[in-house]
């Protein structure tokens, strides 16, 4: 099987669509997911939103976010759903999970930095950063004190 | 006339030059200062820069509609990749003008 990739999907429905029309929207992109064994992780509807430009006779929308789990196959029929859909006025379909992973490194790095730069620091003692400040907070009040 | 005009002219300049000259010596202050710009992202320390958030990106993205360049915002050159990325997603849907006037 496909490795699960994680997507988000967001769609912009005419402000005219009905809460029953969007509704069954939503039933359909559930529906597609569950049939190519995808997960919808998240649905998170925004409501009415002014469009930073209007599109066609729109100026404004409805926007609905979707975190989709799955395969390139199942966005595909999505978008394609989507495309079919006339009350959609525009979808965005971007895979996350890569850059998530890439961010979520990026942080553990700077959390497994932060010691080894406060060393450096101290020992050349050329930057008068965050770091250096601690060490001194610490060392020049028992200084004046004595 | 004109010609008292075209002698205030260089005479002000002059006149600046002198203070430059007087600050020079005074310390170490340039004439044209200019404060240090630092990445946004990076002293914030936000790694993903989502396409989503609209009120992270409108200061990237002035009244002109452009993506605001580098050397003026300060980010760094990774960031300013991705928040051009996201600035472009965002305008896709209509999050953000293409261009306004």
């Amino acid at each position: 099987m496909n490795k699960s990739r994680q997507y988000e999907l967001v769609y912009v429905l005419a402000p005219e669509t009905s809460e029953q029309a969007a509704a069954e929207l939503h039933g359909q992109v559930e529906a597609t997911v569950a049939r190519f064994g995808g997960a919808l992780e998240k649905t998170d509807n925004w409501g009415r939103r002014k469009l930073a430009y209007p599109i066609g006779p729109h100026r404004e929308g409805i926007y609905v976010l979707d975190v989709v789990a799955g395969s390139g196959e199942l966005m595909k029929e999505l978008e394609r759903r989507l495309r079919v859909n006339e009350q959609v006025v525009r979808y965005l379909v971007v895979r996350v999970d890569e850059e998530l992973r890439a961010a979520e490194r990026a942080r553990a790095r700077r959390k497994a930095d932060v010691k080894p730069r406060v060393l450096r620091a101290t020992g050349t003692a050329e930057e008068p950063g965050e770091a250096t400040v601690n060490e001194a907070g610490g060392n020049e009040p028992e200084e004046s004190e004595a | 006339m004109a010609d008292e005009q075209r002698r205030s002219g260089p005479g002000g300049r002059s006149g600046r030059g002198r203070e430059r000259g007087g600050d020079k010596a005074a310390g170490q202050r340039r004439p044209l200062f200019r404060r240090r710009k630092v990445c946004k992202f990076c002293t914030d320390k936000i790694d993903y820069i989502d396409y989503k958030d609209v009120r992270m990106l409108t200061p990237f993205v002035p009244d002109r509609g452009k993506i605001l360049p580098r050397r003026i915002s300060g980010v760094c050159a990774p960031h300013q990749r991705k928040l051009q990325t996201a600035i472009k997603r965002a305008r896709q849907l209509a999050l953000i003008p293409y261009f306004a006037d």
